[in-house]
């Protein structure tokens, strides 16, 4: 399952990788959190939508992604 | 019908202790077990860094910190170094947000309403520097604001410096700005101010900003 940048705020299009709380191949939990995003005011934790592994990370720490931008991908 | 918040006076707790204690309590907030609820407390001398965090951002020796007991804490977020101690009012709400407006930014907004609403009953102006989250009192901050959001629940939150030592924000440079200072209540006001009435004040304002009923509790059994 892909999991994607959701909406943070409004007039919030983009937001920077923080730092993952997981790496590829580690299992996660329904909820676990993912990666911490950071926006000009706050951070924000996208948790997984579903228990699993992760299977791959597609937005590495510092970079910019895009409300709706895939972060990453959970294997059920 | 108005929502009701818990409140949890704590005295004072560790840095570490009042982590764990939130992660407990937002992880029971998203399973729906308990409602809002708010903690109110004040941290042993501590500075704590960020992942991104830069240890330069520290700029006392490691004798100093020990002299003052200060004790450095690497935290589990991003962002940068934060000072917090005795005499600073720390609140933590735990928030569903998916009940006060699912954005993190409108959050910050009304915590600052609330720290903004809370000084002006005591005489005081604050206001908002746009881009930096917080409450300024004229050219300095009196207030931090950093919020956390898992799952659209809230930790973290604020900091206000009611009687806080200021030489103590000297050992380092907040959140990697420099050139702005800290000040606090009691300066602006040139006397000490009672922290538990600002701590009941907080609420009380808290409750009406974020429209919630405030029931407070001292710490038993009913706060995990």
């Amino acid at each position: 399952m892909e999991v994607k940048l959701p909406f943070l705020a409004e007039g919030v299009e983009s937001c920077t990788v923080s730092f993952w709380h997981v790496s590829e191949g580690d299992h996660v939990e329904e909820g676990d959190d993912l990666v911490e995003m950071q926006t000009s005011k706050a951070a924000f934790n996208v948790p997984s939508p579903c228990a699993g592994t992760v299977a791959r990370i597609l937005a590495a720490e510092g970079e910019e992604v895009r409300v709706g931008d895939v972060l990453c991908i959970i294997e059920e | 019908m108005t929502r009701e918040c818990r409140v949890f006076y704590l005295g004072r707790c560790g840095y570490r202790e009042a982590y764990r204690l939130q992660k407990r309590l937002v992880r029971r907030r998203i399973g729906g077990e308990i409602p809002d609820t708010l903690l109110l407390l004040q941290h042993h001398p501590v500075i704590t860094i960020g992942r991104r965090g830069n240890g330069g951002n520290i700029l006392a020796g490691a004798e100093v910190l020990e002299r003052e007991g200060i004790r450095v804490h690497r935290a589990d977020r991003g962002g940068d170094v934060t000072y917090h101690g005795p005499g600073q009012v720390v609140g933590y709400p735990v928030l569903d947000l998916n009940l006060h407006g699912k954005d993190v930014h409108r959050v910050i907004n009304l915590y600052e309403e609330v720290i903004i609403r809370l000084l002006a009953r005591y005489g005081l102006e604050g206001s908002r520097l746009s881009g930096h989250p917080g409450v300024w009192a004229g050219n300095e901050k009196i207030c931090a604001i950093g919020i956390g959001v898992s799952n659209w629940v809230t930790y973290h939150g604020f900091a206000l410096n009611v009687n806080t030592n200021l030489q103590h924000f000297s050992y380092i440079i907040p959140c990697g700005i420099s050139g702005r200072g800290v000040t606090s209540m009691s300066r602006l006001l040139g006397r000490e101010v009672d922290e538990s009435k600002v701590a009941g004040d907080l609420a009380e304002v808290f409750g009406l900003v974020f429209r919630l009923e405030m029931k407070s509790h001292t710490l038993g059994e009913q706060l995990i």
